[in-house]
């Protein structure tokens, strides 16, 4: 390895060095900390063959080495999370050498100290909601255009459907709003994360809701319990839960309800 | 319970990172995170956030490809 940089998963607070034992990282490479004033940078030292900016560049478009590196980073990220409160870091953060990471936590100490305050004793969770096929069904437009001039009935059975889709999407919106309000209220904050593109999650009927949800630990169980609830009177609607995440949506400074 | 049943069918997955080996957190779920979240910093080696947005652009581009490696982590 002739060119190496360090790269950065998250910064942590009052970490135990028995957290990072035999946790391999991006790429396999092992992972391990640097430290300043009461902060521990989660690094690996990687190859910039792999990991320098016209690499990155190639390897981000390829869905292999992006699963493959999301994952190692998460595992990191995810572990070190159960043990101190731990600020993610966006993946693909390369530094030249441990000093440039010793210098960020000098740097960043504020804004790493408010983010930290902010996730302690706290977990993200994931709430996806979905309008089923089923809820967008169109109710029959009945048989008293049957006098009407084909044209005409052809028409009004247009019109029909169109009122009857405007219908249903407005009523989803309306529940994708009631679900988001009522799950608040078990949140100190929550962000919205754009509808995932059906061609790569795979799910079916319309995405309503993405949300992720900043919980203190121990409102888990009320939030699943309120989805469960929502839930239950929503008959078109489907809602996931996902979680508890690391607070990887909860990282920016001005992020809030 | 008498809601039980519709509660079970409404609430279809709920996927615990925790309790699940890492490979079966979809995917997409982890790059809503790890793409538009975290503490962004400018490391040494730049990636802005413009060439993440291209990095979703080419997801879009490769998902037809390779759909089939995504069935088993899949939520039904």
């Amino acid at each position: 390895m002739a060119d190496v940089g360090v790269y950065l998963y998250g910064v942590a607070q009052d970490l135990s060095p028995d957290a990072l034992r035999d946790l391999p990282g991006v790429a396999g490479a092992p992972v391990r900390t640097v430290a300043d004033g009461g902060f521990a940078a989660l690094v690996s030292t990687v190859d910039l063959e792999e990991f320098g900016e016209t690499a990155l560049r190639r390897n981000l478009e390829s869905l292999q080495w992006l699963e493959a590196t999301a994952r190692a980073h998460h595992d990191v990220v995810d572990t070190v999370a159960r043990a101190a409160p731990t600020a993610p870091v966006r993946i693909a953060t390369v530094y030249r050498d441990d000093d440039r990471v010793r210098e960020l936590l000098r740097e960043r100490r504020d804004e790493l100290t408010e983010v930290l305050g902010r996730v302690v004793g706290r977990v993200e969770w994931g709430v996806k909601a979905y309008g089923t096929p089923e809820a967008a069904q169109e109710p029959s437009g009945g048989d008293d255009a049957a006098n009407d001039k084909p044209g005409m009935a052809y028409l009004r059975r247009r019109r029909l459907q169109q009122q009857s889709r405007e219908e249903a999407s407005r009523r989803l919106a309306e529940q994708a709003q009631e679900i988001h309000a009522t799950l608040s209220e078990h949140a100190v904050a929550s962000r919205q994360h754009p509808p995932q593109d059906p061609r790569l999650s795979g799910h079916e009927g319309t995405m309503i809701l993405n949300v992720a949800y900043l919980l203190d630990e121990d409102r888990a169980e009320t939030l699943a319990a309120a989805a469960d609830e929502l839930a239950a009177r929503m008959p078109g609607v489907r809602i996931e839960l996902t979680g508890p995440w690391p607070a990887y949506s909860f990282t920016e400074l001005d992020a809030s309800s | 319970m008498s809601v039980g049943e519709d509660v079970e069918r409404a609430v279809a997955v709920r996927q615990d990172p925790r309790a699940l080996p890492s490979e079966r957190i979809a995917l997409v779920d982890l790059l809503d995170r790890l793409l538009a979240g975290g503490v962004v910093i400018a490391g040494d080696v730049v990636i802005s956030i413009a060439e993440i947005d291209l990095v979703r652009v080419s997801l879009r581009a490769l998902i037809t490809t390779v759909k089939e490696e995504y069935d088993d982590i899949l939520p039904h």
